[in-house]
């Protein structure tokens, strides 16, 4: 154990020496998530925002032919302009993206409509556009409510109540907590701190194997009276430090900069303070280990420091994969999922954000399973340091 | 004392190391001389325990590397062909980081260091980082390290590739001082000269095998000439016929 906690000490030391190192663990994890992380959060927000209060604008052409739905939708704040086209110019001009939307109304609109048969008119949009989306979903319902009121006159001409065209009415009723609105924002959270401290603890994972053979200096510590586990547990514990210093750095980081996301706006919450941001940090704890662990491994295969190097960054991508799907798919925070590493840690956090309290169960279940892998993956590493093609 | 015992060692179709037999008493230089791709290093290898045998055994003061592996090294200091030394820490730390390994510490390791940076010569570059260290002045940082724990054997793979000539000279007092202090010295080289200047017994290995071995007057005494290149030369062509 003695020499464990020598090979620890040295590789700490040496790597905080090393600028790759001190670059990855304490600037690009801790300053690059979330500064893009907010960059990305203002670009939605503001994008979000714009749909909710910006005027809508709207080309019509043949606007002429219906001069009630034109001054209805001017009522109704919409900033209309004349469109010079044809249909066929109408779907260039939306195509070339001159133009989000275009309505057009065709001639026989308003001879159709006094002799009560359905008129139609047609609303040309880009779906693949995701930004004109809201706009063309508030222009439908727009029109629609044109529509309805049409149908309401006709009713009360007749001597009917206009409720007979309405035989149900849907209320959205929207349960979800400010924070947990946030929360599908706020799901990339996560991702970026598991992101972060496998970044902290890259380059020590890759100095104190691969760079330790090319550098000839690990033939020289084989020959010590030492046993190798306790060399490569230190070298992986070394590895932890450097990532809890990445990921604690990161969530503080974090912590701060959410406050300057301008969440309120959308009736949203970040529910970030002191406390999620510790609760955040002890449920990746178990986590590390993993990840010191695999690094270890995978780069004490390669042949190289370069050669390392390409295989880590590839690796980052892997614990990544569950927490996107999980993201996408918005899967619920199950106890049943919770042995799975970095997905059990997203939904974790997901939850410490949306201000529910933890499962013990689940938190057990994660950080059990998370560990146990860890160990695993350890234990691996120094069996192949019992072998001797690992001078390379 | 350092007894190797038929070792022997193979790696896929190639063999490496047929068969070698050698004994590196206390107070005595002995040098494992042989061309390149002989056996040398895969035999020294054997020897500090990175690779294991085939065949044969290693033993350390009667302590064999295979079976105890943590006693028996514990009374070695092995510098690998081409040891590397960490460019981040300094000379001293370098040296220190080896010596706790090795199971020392506190104020005995401090003066043992600094014992170390007299004998080696290392006092100007002691407390700068090894980066940008010149090939002479890393060998003495390595040389240090592992005599660090004050090991009654030594095994030397090639050391005195590279060196420039004071370098060489500093460095063969070092060993004939601790052939003096009746250490056990193993070390191997393919130069002819280095072998035949500091050498009280001469290993003679070729294709993995031993061809010759004795003190340098039994080697030269084989030859007419009394030269004991035209000894090496005429104990390879015993075993590969020109």
């Amino acid at each position: 154990m003695r020499a464990l906690g020598t090979v620890f000490l040295k590789e700490v030391v040496e790597n905080a020496r090393d600028r790759r190192t001190i670059t990855s663990a304490l600037l690009l994890g801790p300053l690059g998530a979330p500064l893009l992380f907010t960059v990305l959060m203002n670009v939605t927000l503001e994008r979000e925002r714009h749909g909710f209060e910006a005027p809508l604008e709207l080309a019509i052409a043949g606007g002429s032919e219906a001069p009630n739905l034109v001054a209805f939708l001017k009522g109704e704040g919409v900033e209309v302009r004349e469109f010079g086209g044809d249909a066929n110019g109408a779907a260039r001009a939306v195509r070339a993206h001159e133009r989000r939307l275009v309505l057009v109304i065709p001639a026989d609109y308003g001879a159709r409509l006094r002799s009560g048969l359905p008129a139609s008119v047609q609303l040309y949009s880009d779906a693949s556009d995701t930004s004109a989306a809201g706009d063309r979903v508030r222009a439908e319902s727009l029109i629609r409510g044109f529509a309805n009121q049409i149908a309401t006159w006709r009713l009360a001409a007749r001597g009917l109540a206009p409720t007979l065209s309405r035989p149900l009415i849907v209320d959205q009723v929207d349960v979800s907590t400010p924070a947990g609105r946030a929360v599908t924002l706020l799901g990339m959270l996560s991702y970026f701190i598991v992101f972060a401290t496998l970044i902290g603890g890259l380059y020590v994972a890759i100095d104190t194997t691969a760079g330790e053979r090319e550098r000839g200096s690990l033939e020289p510590l084989l020959t010590l009276p030492v046993a190798r586990r306790e060399l490569v547990l230190g070298k992986i514990l070394a590895t932890c430090a450097w990532m809890i210093v990445s990921l604690t750095l990161t969530v503080t980081a974090f912590a701060v900069s959410l406050r300057f996301l301008r969440l309120e706006a959308l009736g949203m919450a970040a529910n970030f303070g002191p406390h999620v941001a510790l609760a955040t940090i002890g449920v990746m704890l178990p986590f590390v280990l993993l990840g010191a662990s695999l690094m270890t491994l995978v780069a004490s295969f390669t042949r190289s420091y370069r050669e390392a190097q390409s295989w880590l960054t590839a690796l980052l991508l892997i614990p990544t994969v569950p927490i996107m799907f999980a993201a996408l798919y918005q899967v619920p925070a199950r106890l049943g999922l919770m042995w799975i590493p970095s997905l059990s840690q997203h939904l974790l956090i997901s939850s410490l954000l949306k201000a529910e309290s933890l499962v013990p169960a689940s938190v057990l279940v994660s950080a059990a399973s998370t560990l146990a892998f860890g160990a695993l993956l350890a234990f691996i590493a120094a069996r192949c340091y019992r072998r001797e093609q690992i001078l390379g | 004392m350092i007894v190797l015992e038929a070792l022997a060692k193979r790696f896929g179709a190639v063999e490496a190391v047929r068969r070698v037999d050698l004994t590196a008493a206390d107070g005595r230089i002995t040098g494992l001389l042989g061309p390149n791709g002989a056996g040398k290093s895969t035999t020294l290898r054997m020897l500090y325990g990175v690779l294991r045998p085939d065949r044969g055994r290693s033993l350390i003061d009667g302590l064999d590397v295979a079976r105890e592996p943590v006693a028996a090294l514990g009374r070695l200091g092995a510098l690998p062909h081409n040891a590397g030394i960490y460019p981040q820490l300094t000379a001293r730390e370098n040296v220190r980081y080896f010596g706790r390994l090795s199971g020392l510490g506190g104020t005995d390791l401090e003066r043992r260091i600094d014992e170390l940076v007299g004998l080696l010569e290392i006092g100007e570059f002691a407390d700068r980082r090894a980066k940008g260290f010149s090939h002479g002045q890393r060998l003495k940082v390595a040389l240090a390290r592992t005599l660090v724990h004050a090991p009654q054997n030594l095994v030397l793979d090639e050391p005195g590739n590279g060196l420039d000539v004071p370098a060489t000279r500093s460095f063969r007092k070092l060993i004939v001082r601790l052939r003096d202090a009746g250490h056990a010295v193993l070390f191997s080289s393919h130069v002819m000269q280095e072998v035949a200047a500091l050498c009280d017994d001469i290993v003679i290995i070729s294709d993995g095998r031993v061809v010759a071995h004795g003190t340098p007057a039994e080697l030269t005494s084989t030859v007419a000439s009394g030269s004991l290149e035209d000894a090496f030369v005429a104990a390879l062509e015993r075993v590969t016929p020109a």
